[in-house]
């Protein structure tokens, strides 16, 4: 799809990657219940240096669409700094009357597997991401990866959505870049599902003023059968009319590949948006040790010094039965000191932790960018290229039709 | 109030709509063998046409002007003496009062009151015309609702396209190097919707009334066909109760050869008129449909210009930092 810029030492400069096949299969899901679905072909094959000469050997191996979101969902985990490029979507969406919203339709399905090959490709051409051995064994191991995946246990490390959303509400200093990186892709995801959908609108509507021209083929037919000079120029200027008519079908669907380009930045933004909220989790988590720890160090003082000066359950019990005893104190204290002492160690990983989250995500938010300026400029520029076409062969139509009438 | 000027090399003069009006009843009444070409629609719906529009009134006069044009062509139509009066006269509405009296008069009027007469049968050539421009209006019929049906789905295509092309400027307000292209795009697209409104205007105002105008004349040419089957129709009675008499007369009474004439006559100036009308048809419609086809190159073309410009605008790489 876009012309991938190769960085040094991935794994795409190595192996040669294609998803080539698509293939429709049944079988039985977890629930023991006939289902069908769609099986995609990966072949993978060394690249050779220049200076051999040999071809070496394809390797091939089958997955289906679950299997590769099972691989993007530990990727997420595993690497929570990094945008992880996003996969096609599951079901067709914005599509206009003609396209079939079906999974199973032979159009999705195919544009489907172009777009999980450009998956593969984009991770294997990642710096970071085409190390990973998990990576790896699903384009290379076909039996047992489900296991291997499931074995590092990446589900347990996983955030929950709720934990997430609770620290993008209390978090109080966030990094400034990351909120503005959060609005960013909040106003970029909401920009291109408005231009595809009226995209979409616009297709169908297209659709529809060249196919009633073919209306024209038929009565300019008809017309020429009741005239004498002029009956040929119409005969013929009704079959281009009848060109013209269907040559908007081959027109949409190459702008359906254009779809596809800006829907990929579409998902891209959600992953942006997930290194954000990474982000947001790991500050809230720190605010709330640093707090904690200051809490644990008040609680020190006031037993070390006696004043209270926070409320407590347990200052108020004391006084009302009694203080506790000399010992008790020293046991409490020293404890609370323990508590404080892991604490400040714990503080010191989480801010490192943090700084080094913020600094390589940072990194690889730059990348993206990067990619995503030269990407949508691509893509820009090809949307031109098909317009200018079809500005072109309606201008070749309507010339020949004209010779036609000019005839009459 | 509509007026229309016309240079003529010494005449010049105002008329309305209604003159016309007055101009083609007076033909059709003074020359009944012969096609006279039809006017624009006379009536038009308030609320749904604005009749003082450039637009609307810029149709009408092209389409008055055409008129004029066929009449001056026509070998027999342009000597008439009311349309000589039409283009030259100051006080029109003077010698329309005129016209009426001395018609009483004068029994100017060679209108032929057939009373009720049947014709047996159409004689094959008139048959075929009638027959051809039964199908011809009927296939103009539906080219006329292809052609409206494009403009709507043109217009609904427009509809969506305005609000497509705003989006890519706001996407560009959200970026920084690709602020550029994407208002360049949406630019772009803002400049395909002007000229795809051009071309349905082009549509609407020059195409369709030419097409409605030939429906009209075909009828009014259908009805000159059945005035000619009246003749015929009197002539083949007459001529049957003359032969019922059983009389032996060496000679046709004069009245029936009257009637004999006028069949001839009607006869001759319809099919040479036929054969005039056909020539024009021929080259109106070769105007009409390469004019058709030259609005729509024209739109592309257009188009075409628009997205080749901002190639070089896509293309361009920001100086480095």
């Amino acid at each position: 799809m876009f012309v991938l810029v190769l960085m040094e030492d991935c794994l795409a400069k190595k192996m040669e990657i294609t998803v080539s096949e698509a293939e429709k299969r049944t079988g039985r899901n977890a629930m023991n219940m006939q289902e069908t679905y769609t099986a995609y072909l990966i072949e993978t094959r060394a690249v050779e240096s220049q200076n051999e000469g040999q071809c070496s050997p394809v390797d091939s191996l089958w997955r289906r669409y679950s299997e590769f979101e099972l691989l993007r969902n530990y990727l997420l985990v595993t690497f929570p700094h990094i945008v992880v490029p996003p996969l096609p979507e599951k079901r067709a969406d914005f599509v206009w009357h003609k396209l079939s919203a079906d999974n199973m339709d032979p159009d999705f399905v195919e544009r489907r597997r172009i777009g999980l090959e450009n998956f593969l490709l984009r991770v294997a051409s990642h710096p970071v991401l085409c190390q990973d051995k998990i990576f790896y064994s699903f384009l290379t191991q076909e039996g047992g990866w489900k296991e291997m995946v499931n074995e590092t246990g990446f589900q347990l490390k996983a955030d929950s959505r709720l934990k997430a959303l609770n620290a993008t509400f209390r978090v109080k200093n966030p990094d400034k870049r990351f909120t503005e990186l959060k609005h960013y892709s909040d106003e970029l995801q909401s920009v291109i599902s408005h231009l595809l959908r009226v995209r979409a609108r616009v297709a169908d509507r297209l659709y529809g003023v060249y196919k009633v021209h073919g209306n024209y083929g038929r009565v300019f037919s008809e017309w020429s059968a009741i005239e004498k000079e002029m009956g040929d120029g119409l005969q013929s200027a009704g079959h281009h009319m009848d060109v013209y008519a269907a040559s908007i079908d081959d027109i949409l669907e190459e702008e359906e590949h254009y779809a596809d380009q800006l829907k990929e930045y579409l998902f891209y933004a959600e992953a942006l948006r997930a290194v954000c909220r990474k982000h947001e989790l790991m500050q809230y988590d720190l605010e709330m040790a640093a707090q904690d720890l200051t809490s644990k160090k008040q609680q020190c003082e006031e037993l070390a010094t006696g004043t209270v000066r926070t409320f407590s359950l347990k200052g108020m019990t004391s006084k009302l039965f009694g203080q506790e005893t000399p010992e008790q104190r020293e046991a409490k204290i020293k404890v609370l000191e323990e508590q404080i002492q892991e604490g400040e160690e714990q503080l010191k990983s989480k801010n490192l932790e943090g700084r080094d989250f913020v600094k390589s995500a940072w990194a690889d938010i730059e990348r993206f960018k990067e990619q995503k300026n030269h990407d949508l400029k691509e893509a820009l520029i090809s949307y031109a290229v098909m317009q200018i076409s079809m500005c072109k062969k309606g201008i070749q139509v309507w010339t020949n039709a004209k010779e036609c009438f000019s005839k009459m | 109030f509509l007026t229309s000027e016309f240079d003529l090399p010494e005449y010049s003069v105002r008329r309305r709509y209604q003159d016309f009006d007055w101009l083609r009843n007076k033909l059709e009444e003074s020359q009944p063998t012969h096609l006279i070409p039809p006017l624009p629609e006379k009536f038009v719906v308030k609320g749904v046409v604005d009749r003082f529009s450039e637009e609307f009134v810029e149709t009408r006069r092209k389409a008055l002007d055409k008129f004029l044009k066929r009449i001056t062509d026509h070998p027999v139509l342009s000597f008439n003496e009311h349309f000589n009066v039409f283009l030259t006269a100051k006080d029109l509405n003077a010698y329309k009062k005129q016209g009426m009296a001395l018609l009483s008069k004068m029994g100017e009027s060679v209108k032929y009151v057939t009373g009720g007469y049947k014709l047996r049968s159409r004689p094959l050539e008139f048959a075929a015309i009638g027959e051809y421009l039964d199908t011809f209006s009927l296939k103009l019929g539906t080219i006329d609702r292809i052609a409206q049906r494009i403009i709507k789905e043109q217009l609904e295509y427009l509809v969506e396209l305005r609000e497509y092309g705003p989006i890519y400027s706001t996407w560009s307000g959200l970026e920084v190097e690709l602020s550029e292209p994407l208002e360049g795009v949406s630019a772009c697209i803002g400049n395909c919707c002007t000229a795809l409104e051009e071309l349905s205007e082009d549509m609407t105002d020059d195409f369709l009334p030419v097409l409605r105008e030939y429906i009209l004349y075909s009828e009014s040419m259908k009805n000159v066909l059945k005035k000619r089957d009246q003749v015929q129709a009197e002539y083949e009675a007459k001529l049957e109760a003359v032969a019922l008499k059983k009389e032996d007369r060496p000679k046709v009474p004069t009245d029936v050869e009257k009637c004999q004439d006028r069949v001839e006559c009607f006869n001759a100036d319809l099919k040479a008129d036929m054969e005039r009308w056909q020539n024009n048809k021929r080259q109106d419609f070769r105007q009409l449909l390469m004019g058709m086809a030259d609005k729509n190159i024209q739109y592309y073309e257009k188009c075409l210009t628009a997205w080749e410009s901002i190639i070089p605008l896509l293309q361009d790489k920001p100086e480095t930092k």
